[in-house]
């Protein structure tokens, strides 16, 4: 492989690996918290699309605004009204359960549920067609070097790293991080502290849905073809990203996000495309069979 | 009186813990419960604290009076936050995953923010200067009675001026528990009210003003420290003769 096709597949790797990044920062966090493996947290990524998708469109034809006025409209949009899902899901599927002291088996089966109800709540709704998400961006391609890469390529990578370097911020730094901390380690002493751990429980679930909300309308603006169970696969994969980073640790979801990524784009490099799943998920399971706890998983030491 | 505790009845699932209890806490008192396990001590803390099942009870009858205001309606958070009662739990529990500094920092989670807490911080550090050494450590890697410590220091960074601890010698060494009660009393004369729990019990009642006896949810006995300390069955029962 010559130096300009790796450096493109690095590219590549990396605008790939992205989309799971950001979405298993979700996963990995509500694990950290919660200790629960938020199976619906995929489909608030096809929720996060479908947002961006109708307030794009709205933006455009009904408001008539140019392309990167109705972009920056749409991001903030799109982040508040699938974080809202996302908290609506822990406040009415979850927080009951975890009133009642349900066993967690119980609360993952309901957060599997959740994930269909989403899934096939959109069906309902919307049909079976696809949607065609609108250009709100020109695309430009610079090729430097043999290398070639997009504008929007770039900007989903930029935003992947933003938003983990806000999340470390937020989980080393502040208060409400080291309550989320504190909550992975010891739930009981946490009220103690004078500390609501609903709220703590709500902002969790807001960054987490609001990272799966920026990737679903990137996926959307770079693949633009929506359908309602576009989540279910990346969202399974950007799971097992999270546990192969060790899950409950940012950084592990972070790395594991682009280490699938880079598994995958290197596969499809080298081997016929059908062999990617295949392959990516055999080198996966090798890294788990010799560190179980994932890359930055240490039993029992800090989560999130 | 600050505190105060009228027949109060709880339970864990179907499980009477408490068969109505009174006692009464007044400020800048030092009272101890005393009773052997299973009596229902740290039962009473949880009740006060209202913190939620599974790991404490339901309050089924009975009332906890603060000021004269029933509190069993409060949360937990909002009775550190407004009535600046904290709990040392009993095994510690501090945040082992994030420093030393860390934890103290979180006890100051329902002040005012913006506040300069350096001051207290150092206040703190005058206590326990142990915890000053260690502050950027990790406060899994803390021996158990400086963890302790910060139990206690993380209690009272939340500006707490109601402390209630439950077995707070456990498991440390004699200087260190003499050290402890010191710094106890240290605070109860700068006007700290504690309600204490501790199975060194002629201890307890060397350092409280008052004390009760709880023998499987209920109180047997009650009165001044001296009192109980001279009580010839209570010496036979709890004070090894």
């Amino acid at each position: 492989m010559s130096t300009a096709s790796l450096i493109q597949n690095i590219i590549n790797a990396l605008q790939w690996g992205s989309f799971y990044a950001l979405i298993a920062l979700g996963y990995t966090m509500v694990y950290g918290v919660l200790v629960l493996i938020n199976f619906a947290h995929g489909d608030i990524f096809m929720i996060g699309a479908y947002v961006a998708f109708f307030a794009a469109t709205f933006i455009l034809s009904t408001l008539g605004l140019p392309g990167w006025a109705a972009l920056a409209l749409t991001i903030p949009i799109t982040m508040i009204v699938t974080s809202l899902v996302g908290v609506s899901i822990e406040r009415i599927a979850y927080r009951p359960l975890r009133r009642k002291g349900a066993h967690r088996l119980y609360v993952v089966i309901t957060a599997l549920m959740c994930g269909l109800i989403l899934e096939n709540g959109n069906l309902a709704l919307l049909g079976a067609s696809r949607k065609a998400f609108p250009s709100l961006i020109s695309e430009h391609v610079y090729t430097i070097g043999g290398v070639s890469f997009t504008n929007l390529k770039i900007a989903v990578i930029v935003t992947a790293f933003i938003c983990f370097f806000i999340l470390h911020w937020i989980v080393t730094k502040t208060k409400v991080g080291m309550a989320m901390r504190a909550i992975s380690y010891d739930k009981f002493a946490v009220p103690l502290m004078g500390i609501p751990i609903d709220n703590i429980i709500v902002v969790t679930f807001v960054l987490g849905s609001s990272f799966a909300a920026l990737a679903g309308l990137l996926f959307a603006m770079s693949y633009p073809i929506l359908e309602p169970y576009m989540g279910a696969l990346i969202g399974w994969k950007a799971f097992i990203a999270a546990v192969v980073g060790g899950i409950g640790d940012i950084r592990g979801a972070f790395i594991g996000g682009f280490l699938l990524g880079a598994v995958e784009i290197m596969v499809v490099a080298f081997f016929p495309s059908t062999y990617r799943d295949l392959i990516a998920f055999t080198v996966l399971l090798v890294i788990l069979s010799f560190k179980p706890t994932g890359l930055f998983g240490i039993a029992k030491t800090t989560k999130i | 009186m600050l505190l105060s505790v009228e027949n109060l009845v709880v339970k864990y699932g179907n499980i009477q813990a408490l068969h109505g209890i009174s006692f009464q806490v007044a400020k800048g008192e030092i009272v101890t419960l005393i009773g052997a396990n299973g009596a229902g001590k740290t039962t009473s803390l949880y009740s006060i604290t209202r913190l939620p099942p599974p790991e404490s009870p339901r309050v089924v009858g009975g009332d906890i009076l603060y000021e004269g205001e029933s509190i069993l309606k409060t949360p937990p958070d909002k009775v550190v936050k407004d009535l600046k009662l904290a709990l040392v739990p009993e095994g510690r529990h501090i945040f082992g995953n994030l420093t030393v500094m860390e934890n103290l920092i979180l006890g100051t989670y329902s002040r005012e923010k913006g506040t300069d807490f350096s001051e207290e911080y150092q206040r703190i550090f005058d206590l326990f200067p142990r915890l000053e050494e260690r502050k950027h450590q990790r406060s899994e890697s803390l021996s158990g009675g400086e963890q302790q410590m910060l139990a206690v220091g993380r209690a009272l960074m939340t500006g707490c001026n109601f402390l209630l601890l439950d077995e707070p010698s456990m498991g440390l060494a004699p200087v260190l528990k003499y050290e402890l009660f010191r710094t106890l009393k240290k605070l109860n004369e700068e006007g700290m009210t504690i309600l204490l729990i501790e199975q060194n019990a002629n201890l307890a009642l060397h350092l409280a003003h008052r004390g009760y006896v709880l023998d499987t949810g209920e109180i047997v006995a009650q009165g001044t420290a001296d009192e109980l300390l001279a009580n010839p069955e209570l010496k036979k029962a709890y004070l090894g003769g």
